[in-house]
């Protein structure tokens, strides 16, 4: 990975994963730009606060890679049960105001707990696995513990209510479950119970709100004005955009007002509109790239807790990534997921760059390795 | 989870196989993923590209449409009789009012609306469609348009328009011949599906000429492509097409002797129609009392409705086409030609006792003690019934019938651009057949001889028999300028026999007949006319031995209507006209009306000094008079609603002197 080994550049500089850098520099630049013209051609409101927000977060991405795999192995518990009471926390303080929050004030800054969960939930998984011997993967005992790692922070999660997070921890948690070796019937199964139980969940779980956005996703015209919009919007941007799109700051959706929520969860909309399918390919090949540079790093880790964790956290990204391109493209229901990197908003930032801070901790590891 | 069969143990290396190949399958299937997501893009962005790229055109441009301003009705001298005014107006867009109470509260403030609006605003909010705009107010001062402009984020679905209103500079005097324009219906809409009538403050025409003369006088819209937000803020206007006016409408109308007459109808029930003799143009059409076109153009509240609707003078009727009347004794010169028709000698005479006796009937003259011998010229002059009726029982009903639709009564006269005429009947024995079922009677005939009986005529109707026997030609009314009419040929009636009847007609005037006071007072002008009483109600037998009681003792409703038929000048006849006053106790209410209208022809001056004489009498001149019979409505409902007395008289005697009470 590392071809800058001259002896003008200093080791621990050297030492970083500078291709990855540099995509993700490019896809965090690229959505700066779209914010930029997102906010009609200005740096404010948007693209100036996410530029410092991403070198503040990025900073500190640089330095959760200087962490060892012992440390990560160390906190992964503790931090489990740190963030789970924050969830808790976050429940109990919504009953007591009345009113519901998914953020925890620390006075220098907001914290949601959901956010921090992803991956450490990833972590606590990877652990769980890491210590259970080999031997015991076929018996019951390596179900449950990790089904409750997962059901804990999840149905804490779901009563907030936030689908989207909910269903990135479930999924993400299932993907560690599955690369760690439990049988395959337990997920075909597993499959098979899900799509059994979406018509009752929908009927029982889903808060009226909830219910409505899955059935305009399976409907949008039929209520072209009301919930039905979003999509739609978000469709006309995409598909008015062409294969060069509309050109920069010419987008007619987003700086209308049309499309709503341009700089958060429907940004990749404002960028089709403007940069057409070109752009859109771009920005799909640029978040295959990271993600499979992470899914990389888990195959050639040496231990099954740098393993699972590093597929783990690629497949969280890779969750974000798919969910929210399937919302924008109408494939899926407005569930209020963000596009890592690219969305306007801190908490899907700094989630994602904890995660990419984690994988170059454990590519910097494997380097040191192998060296 | 329990197992009977011996559980396959997994070794280190195993599990590191197993990681790398469901790895290396999470990998595969996260890219797949990836590949259907560009692929779904691509499907958008080229496949169904042209379908968003329209939707994302009809998003960002804004067609709105221009109003056409409305095309000018002019008389026959170019003088207006509808023209538009610029004007500040506010209209709501039920389609965008989110609370009604607040957002009428608010303009209640600031326009200073009354009870009344509100009522009448509440209302046509209740039947208005979505995209139906509903007036607030109009005709407003500028400070007041700017308040509400000022105001406007606070008031969504208020609609500030400045634009133009019709207006009808003689009022009332035109309403019946013009009609009025309104918003359009949401029937109206849904018959044409044209976007224009969609537009707020764009109104079309109701009645009359603004309606059946719609597509001459509309015009084209223009059109305004813009660029706005989503919440409709102007970005930038891309292109604009101005409207086209609507055409100018020029009337054969005298508007002049359109407001006179209508004046001079003064506080009567009644109609008058000029027309030219030889071209069949109408001059003036009047039925008075009329509501303000200007007012309904503009939307009316209930108070005024129920005041109109519930006037026994009814202002709503169009009477000129819409009243129909036994044409009484103004039918006697057209019978008199019907009886020259039959060989019947004009100096052959009847000797008139005041009664006869026909089929066992008995039978009056309106001069109880009788004409004495009379021949045709004092029939017609004299108007005598008893000539008729012998007469007509001699020569059957068929010929007066004949000559009656000859000259145009019981006609339509489908040259004229008009939404309705009632037109009427002329009795013979096959219709009375038709219609009843029953044979004709002797005593039938005597009835239709004197214009009575089955016998019903339009006022209008009237005026075009005037004509013809003035003319001795099949003129046609019109009322469009220019408008060719075919059927002006000449009526198949020999010039001998129309002098006779001529000569009849002028001595009601000119010599010792009916009318005398109805004399032209222009030098060398002579007036020819017919009187005509219709009664409106059965004279009894009992009645007639005591004596037949006047029609000022009668209550309004049951005396007698006056009618006038007559043109000018005798020797070459121009003007024809035919007045009717309904219940006016007999012609004597008609024929003074059509001396001044017909004077005002030859001598504006005097007829003038003559009606400011007469509307010194009767309070002041029409909208006066219409303004203080809308205060006294008004007052006697407030008293009504108030649980007090409704008689203004009562209302005046129950208040107490000391407190006003």
């Amino acid at each position: 990975m590392s071809a800058l080994n001259d002896s003008l550049v200093p080791e621990p500089l050297a030492q970083l994963p500078w291709r990855l850098i540099v995509l993700v520099l490019a896809i965090s630049g690229f959505g700066l730009a779209i914010l930029y013209s997102a906010a009609g051609g200005q740096l404010q409101p948007w693209a100036l606060n996410q530029a410092i927000r991403f070198l503040l977060f990025f900073a500190m991405a640089i330095m959760l890679s200087r962490f060892r795999e012992e440390h990560w192995k160390f906190f992964a518990f503790p931090l489990y049960g740190a963030t789970l009471l924050g969830l808790l926390g976050v429940e109990i303080m919504g009953q007591v105001s009345g009113g519901s929050q998914r953020w925890l004030d620390l006075g220098f800054m907001r914290i949601q707990p959901s956010e921090i969960m992803k991956p450490v939930l990833i972590l606590a998984l990877a652990k769980f696995y890491d210590t259970l011997p080999s031997g015991e993967l076929r018996r019951l005992v390596a179900i449950w513990p990790a089904l409750l790692l997962i059901v804990l922070p999840a149905a804490l999660v779901v009563i907030q209510p936030d689908l989207g997070t909910t269903v990135v921890l479930v999924a993400a948690g299932a993907t560690v479950m599955f690369l760690a070796g439990l049988p395959l019937r337990l997920f075909i199964g597993g499959a098979v119970a899900i799509a059994a139980a979406v018509p009752l969940a929908f009927q029982f779980l889903l808060q009226p709100y909830q219910q409505n956005r899955v059935l305009t996703f399976l409907n949008p015209e039929n209520d072209p004005l009301g919930t039905g919009y979003h999509i739609t919007q978000s469709k006309i941007a995409i598909g008015s955009g062409g294969l060069f799109g509309k050109g920069y700051l010419n987008g007619t959706q987003s700086h209308l007002a049309y499309l709503p929520e341009g700089h958060t969860d429907f940004v990749f909309a404002t960028m089709a509109e403007e940069f057409g399918l070109f752009g859109g390919l771009l920005l799909i090949l640029g978040f295959a790239l990271l993600i499979r540079w992470g899914i990389r790093v888990g195959q050639r880790a040496e231990s099954t807790f740098s393993k699972l964790t590093a597929a783990g956290l690629a497949t969280t990204i890779f969750f974000y990534f798919a969910i929210n391109l399937m919302m924008v493209m109408g494939l899926a229901p407005v569930v209020g997921i963000p596009l890592p990197l690219v969305s306007y908003g801190g908490s899907a930032m700094l989630t994602v760059l904890i995660c990419i801070g984690i994988l170059m901790s454990i590519d910097r590891e494997n380097r040191m390795r192998r060296r | 989870m329990k197992r009977r069969r011996p559980l396959l143990s997994i070794n280190d290396n195993m599990r590191k196989t197993m990681y790398s190949r469901r790895a290396m399958l999470l990998g595969g299937a996260q890219l797949g993923v990836a590949g259907l997501l560009g692929a779904r893009m691509a499907w958008i962005s080229i496949a169904e590209n042209e379908q968003w790229n329209l939707l994302s055109e009809s998003n960002r441009v804004q067609l709105s449409l221009i109003p056409p301003r409305r095309g000018w009705i002019v008389d026959r001298q170019g003088q207006p009789i509808a023209m538009n005014r610029s004007d500040f107006r506010v209209d709501l867009i039920p389609d965008r009012l989110q609370e009604p109470d607040r957002i009428i509260a608010a303009l209640t403030d600031l326009l200073e609306l009354t009870e009344e609006d509100i009522a009448r605003i509440r209302a046509d909010l209740d039947e208005a469609a979505g995209y139906q705009p509903v007036q607030v107010a109009d005709g407003l001062e500028w400070e007041q348009f700017a308040a509400v402009n000022v105001r406007l984020p606070d008031l969504p679905g208020v609609a500030p328009l400045q634009g133009f209103s019709r207006y009808y500079p003689a009022g009332p005097a035109v309403a019946h011949l013009v009609g009025y324009v309104g918003a359009p219906s949401r029937e109206e809409y849904e018959e044409t599906r044209d976007p224009i009538l969609m537009v707020p403050g764009f109104k079309i025409g109701k009645d009359m000429l603004e309606k059946t003369m719609e597509e001459h006088l509309r015009g084209e819209p223009g059109a305004r492509r813009a660029e706005v937000t989503a919440r409709g803020e102007l970005v930038r206007e891309l292109e604009t097409r101005p409207d086209v006016s609507g055409d100018v409408l020029r009337l054969t109308i005298d508007a002049g002797l359109q407001a006179y007459a209508a004046r001079r109808l003064g506080p009567e029930s009644g109609s008058v129609v000029v027309m030219d003799t030889q071209t069949g143009a109408i001059l003036a059409m009047v039925s008075m009392p009329a509501y303000d076109p200007n007012s309904f153009s503009d939307g009316i509240s209930h108070l005024e409705w129920n005041m109109l609707s519930e006037d026994d003078h009814v202002p709503l009727r169009n009477k000129t086409l819409q009243g129909l009347y036994p044409p009484g004794s103004t039918v006697k010169p057209m019978n008199a030609l019907a009886l020259l028709g039959e060989n019947i000698d004009p100096e052959e005479t009847i000797t008139c006792s005041g009664r006869t006796r026909i089929a066992g009937g008995n039978f009056h003259c309106w001069r109880r003690g009788g004409h004495g011998a009379v021949n045709m010229n004092r029939a017609i002059a004299e108007s005598c019934d008893i000539y008729f009726y012998q007469m007509g029982v001699r020569i059957g009903m068929q010929p007066f019938a004949d000559t009656a639709r000859n000259l145009g009564l019981g006609e339509r006269f489908d040259g004229l651009p008009v939404p309705y005429q009632y037109f009427g009947t002329v009795p013979d024995p096959a219709w009375k057949l038709g219609r009843f079922g029953e044979e004709w009677q002797t005593y039938d005939t005597v009835n239709a001889t004197i214009g009575q009986g089955y016998m019903l005529t339009n006022p209008l109707q009237l005026a075009v028999m005037s004509a013809r026997l003035a003319s001795g030609r099949n003129v046609q009314p019109h009322l469009i300028e220019g408008q060719t009419i075919p059927g002006a040929a000449g009526l198949n009636y020999s010039a001998e026999h129309l002098a006779i009847v001529r000569q009849g007609m002028s001595d009601v005037v000119n010599g010792r007949g009916t009318a005398g006071r109805a004399r032209l007072p222009v030098e060398g002008v002579e007036l020819a006319g017919k009187t005509g009483t219709a009664q409106v109600r059965r004279i009894t037998m009992a009645e007639r031995r005591s004596g037949v009681r006047s029609n000022a003792s009668l209550p309004w409703e049951l005396r007698d209507h006056g009618l006038f038929v007559c043109y000018a000048p005798t020797d070459n006849p121009r003007f024809a006209a035919a007045v009717v006053i309904e219940h006016g106790g007999g012609s004597g209410s008609a024929y003074p009306v059509a001396r001044d209208v017909l004077t005002f022809l030859y001598d504006q001056d005097r007829a003038m000094e003559a009606l400011e004489r007469y509307e010194a009498g009767w309070g002041g001149d029409i909208a006066t008079r219409m303004a203080r019979q809308e205060a006294e409505y008004r007052a006697r409902q407030r008293a009504a609603e108030a649980g007090t007395l409704t008689d203004p008289l009562e209302l005046r005697e129950s208040r107490d002197p000391e407190t006003g009470e």
